[in-house]
């Protein structure tokens, strides 16, 4: 009677751990459309680019008619960030911080205009639209040529001047930066 | 009872603890008694008339009826935010609501006063069409809606919430002596945040080997994305649900929003729609061209996360001025991206001497501690300073010490030692010093 009583217990105590022991789970499975619609990235390698491609001077039309409001055009300074210019100008106090001379990947120009421009509307062009975009916008800051056509295979190989000016500073900050960064 | 009043004012050489009138940190403690008797005095003697002769209106006609939303005082307005940029002004898309530290008391902040920065705007999102998807280097993609996440166990945390541009105007020169905290602080905010471990979520779909960054992007008509590294995933990281007690507000991120704690603001994803879980950083936007840190020479901090311990003077600040000498209460916050906040040293001297300040407790890892030291100010100018010191042992620098390692041209994570001159005649300025 005595050691039923135990194994009573034992057996209480150990489906009770059992049931401590199980996680929640209220995730319900995703679909590809349920990702499509909410995933929106588009990394250095290509991966993630869409199908259709776009020219400088396709861009610089869409340009005229989406962006200069806000931008201004190359020379000049709008509202919004200046896109152009500014050339080997990081680390000196006249530092003008734009595509051409500070973003490093050009995925990342195509990758932020596709989802966040024109600024009031959003996402409302083609994606061959935002390659041409993308293309005035190389173009007009040196890194390809006039002809030059941009899709998911030749845009991830355009070297932008900027590509090796970052240094990564997680998790721990580099050995030739961390007395500037430990002062 | 005269006399006691009086021994307060009198300043043993034994109470002092630093320069220009810092005093023992104990020394409001050991005055307390005196104060108290002080109050019992001075009662007024009643005529022969009503019993409420004398008296306030709002103690003799009843008031309003309990209110759905409570308020503040009508007579508290200005307690706002500060507003900067925006749309409606027509001047920069990136729109910054900043929080009026130097009118604050606690290390909370309330929730409408919890500082904003949104760079393309706050969205008015349905949570009932909202849903967050978890996908990528995962066993099994999953999604949930907000029903499914309030399921879940929740934790409940205090964490203090800063931009990284917090502070940039002080990489300038030369500042308006009567640029006010908000302006030069006001982008950090503390909250209790509740809500789900990103680690519980990463759990149910199963990791795949390899993983080692999780792209996180929001709702927002940006859909702003940032990298975040497993390790700090798997570490702290929660998706927060409620702050303060209530459901985050559009602004902090509404329904739900990444938090990544003691780390910079902009990595907190808000209105998280989408965790892409990968073997490396995306690049976006918010991580090569914003929130990158120029070196003297050139190059530039990337993924410069965790943000610097950092400490300032709430109180007093240029927003006021000394009407009497006196013995004064200086009282500021701390803060640090890694971890507790162990000392907070204050000095009236301009960082000639230093004296520990009392830390209020209880202090909590990655949020805003209060510090208070009491002071007494005989009308002689003074530079009010604090210096804080976190529990990995890093000290707050000076700004010639920053500046030395990370030159002016940085723009993020300023976060030297801040200084208030105290004039003559009481006029408080912010100086350079």
């Amino acid at each position: 009677m005595y050691m039923r009583k135990i194994l009573i217990l034992f057996c209480l105590t150990f489906a009770f751990t059992a049931a401590q022991a199980q996680q929640p789970r209220f995730g319900e499975p995703a679909s590809k459309e349920d990702i499509d619609k909410r995933f929106f990235s588009v990394f250095p390698d290509g991966e993630f680019l869409p199908d259709g491609q776009g020219t400088p001077a396709e861009g610089a039309v869409l340009f005229e008619e989406q962006c200069e409001l806000c931008h201004g055009t190359p020379g000049e300074k709008g509202i919004a960030d200046v896109l152009f210019g500014g050339h080997g100008t990081i680390g000196t106090p006249q530092s003008l911080a734009t595509i051409g001379s500070y973003w490093p990947y050009p995925t990342t120009v195509f990758n932020y205009i596709r989802r966040a421009m024109p600024y009031v509307a959003p996402m409302s062009l083609t994606n061959s639209e935002y390659y041409s975009i993308t293309a005035y916008l190389l173009h007009e800051n040196g890194i390809i040529g006039e002809n030059d056509v941009i899709n998911k295979d030749t845009l991830p190989k355009m070297e932008m001047p900027n590509k090796d000016g970052f240094v990564n500073a997680y998790p721990e900050v580099p050995d030739d930066y961390k007395t500037k960064f430990d002062e | 009872m005269k006399s006691n009043n009086e021994k307060t004012l009198i300043v043993d050489a034994t109470d002092q603890a630093a320069g220009n009138g810092l005093m023992n940190r104990r020394f409001f403690l050991n005055s307390a008694l005196a104060t108290t008797a002080t109050l019992a005095t001075g009662k007024a003697a009643f005529a022969q008339e009503a019993v409420g002769e004398g008296q306030e209106d709002w103690t003799l006609y009843p008031g309003s009826d309990a209110l759905e939303y409570g308020e503040l005082s009508r007579f508290e307005a200005g307690r706002v935010k500060k507003l900067v940029g925006g749309l409606a002004g027509g001047r920069t898309a990136t729109s910054a609501g900043r929080t009026p530290l130097h009118q604050l008391m606690g290390t909370i902040t309330p929730s409408g006063l919890h500082f904003e920065v949104t760079h393309h705007g706050i969205p008015d999102i349905n949570p009932d069409q909202h849903q967050l998807v978890m996908h990528g280097m995962v066993k099994q993609p999953l999604k949930w809606g907000i029903e499914n996440l309030e399921n879940y166990p929740t934790i409940t945390r205090e964490y203090f919430m800063e931009c990284s541009g917090n502070g940039r105007l002080l990489y300038y020169e030369p500042l308006s002596p009567k640029m006010t905290l908000d302006a030069t602080h006001g982008l950090v905010s503390g909250s209790q945040w509740t809500g789900v471990k990103l680690s519980t979520l990463l759990d149910e779909c199963g990791l795949e080997d390899g993983a080692k960054w999780i792209i996180a992007e929001g709702a927002d008509s940006g859909s702003l994305s940032r990298s975040i590294p497993i390790d700090k995933a798997l570490d702290d990281t929660m998706i927060a649900i409620y702050q303060n007690g209530e459901r985050i507000r559009p602004g902090q991120g509404y329904p739900m929003r990444l938090l990544n704690p003691g780390f910079e603001g902009n990595t907190s994803v808000k209105w998280l729609r989408s965790l892409y879980v990968t073997d490396r950083p995306v690049m976006s936007r918010f991580e090569t061209s914003k929130y990158t840190d120029k070196m003297p020479d050139g190059k530039a901090m990337q993924f410069s996360l965790e943000l610097d311990v950092k400490s300032v003077i709430t109180r007093p600040t240029n927003a006021l001025s000394l009407q009497k000498h006196g013995l004064y209460e200086i009282t500021g916050l701390a803060w640090s991206g890694r971890g507790k906040i162990a000392r907070v040293e204050v000095s009236a001297d301009g960082g000639k001497t230093w004296a520990d300040a009392v830390l209020e407790g209880p202090i909590h890892s990655k949020m805003m501690t209060r510090f208070r030291i009491p002071w007494m100010w005989n009308g002689d100018p003074a530079v009010l300073q604090s210096r804080a010191i976190d529990e990995a042992g890093r000290v707050q620098p000076s700004r010639e010490q920053l500046f030395k390692g990370r030159g002016r041209q940085a723009y993020y994570h300023y976060h030297a030692i801040h200084s208030w001159a105290v004039e003559t005649d009481g006029t408080i300025n912010h100086v350079y010093a």
